[in-house]
């Protein structure tokens, strides 16, 4: 199963809803298409919904790595919402979950946005 | 309950994607016959799948004209996967500690990691050329009768 993308706006946050798996390969390649092109819109606030994302393995990772980096560099912000406990442990132990920002809730994920 | 006797499974397999999502799914399939609970098969499945992306991707480069080989063997004390390439080599010695702070924002580099974080054992044997990676994941000793 590839990873599939949809994209809405809440209050000024693009919010990229991913179902899926995160791998190397057509998954790894559809997020960083998806962002590239949040970015080049010049879009700053973006919230990646994890929550239907069923496996990530290290090609996943280093993809949500990259984004965080080039949403950073480029001057927005992106967080994480929803984990499931797979991609939550995953974070763990490659001590990326305290990079990231993490979130349980959209709202208070979409309110953090300054 | 595991079955006790001795399985093996070998696959030489193109170095493309769709092999490392056989090797994958194969892995699955031992850990669950070896007996290893959902999460643990799921945690060896991602490992053997890391070996087999260093296999095509680092070891072969998605050449064509090069394979990967693939052998799985499930026995009474352990799973046991045995991953080969026909590239130019791997020393793990040289590979950046992911968990480096000048490395933990790299968009790459965390495979090895994850392999061992998830097996028993994991050893690296040169073949010149190539590289043979041996995965092990050791059944939980039996717990004495009551």
């Amino acid at each position: 199963m590839s990873m599939k993308v949809a994209t809405r706006q809440v209050d000024g946050v693009t919010i990229l809803d991913l179902s899926g798996r995160i791998t190397l390969g057509e998954g790894s390649v559809t997020l960083r298409d998806a962002v590239h092109d949040i970015v080049a819109k010049g879009q700053k606030h973006i919230l990646l919904n994890l929550e239907n994302i069923s496996y990530i393995d290290s090609s996943g990772i280093g993809e949500l790595v990259s984004a965080f980096t080039s949403v950073k560099n480029s001057g927005g912000e992106l967080k994480l919402l929803n984990l499931t406990k797979k991609v939550h442990d995953l974070l763990q132990i490659t001590k990326l979950y305290t990079v990231f920002d993490i979130w349980d809730s959209e709202a208070s994920a979409v309110s953090a946005f300054k | 309950m595991p079955d006790s006797t001795t399985s093996r499974a070998s696959f030489t397999l193109a170095s493309s994607i769709e092999s490392v999502d056989k090797v994958e799914q194969t892995a699955e399939e031992f850990a669950a016959r070896a007996g290893f609970d959902e999460d643990t098969g799921s945690n060896i499945a991602m490992a053997v799948r890391e070996a087999a992306v260093n296999a095509v991707l680092h070891g072969n480069a998605y050449n064509p004209a090069k394979q990967i080989t693939a052998t799985f063997e499930a026995n009474s004390d352990a799973l046991i996967v045995r991953i080969t390439d026909q590239g130019p080599g791997l020393d793990p010695n040289t590979v950046p500690d992911p968990l480096a702070p000048e490395n933990i924002l790299r968009g790459s580099g965390r495979g090895i990691f994850l392999i061992r974080a998830f097996m028993d054992e994991v050893h690296f044997r040169q073949l010149h050329p190539g590289t043979e990676l041996t995965l092990i994941k050791h059944r939980a000793p039996a717990q004495p009768p009551a």
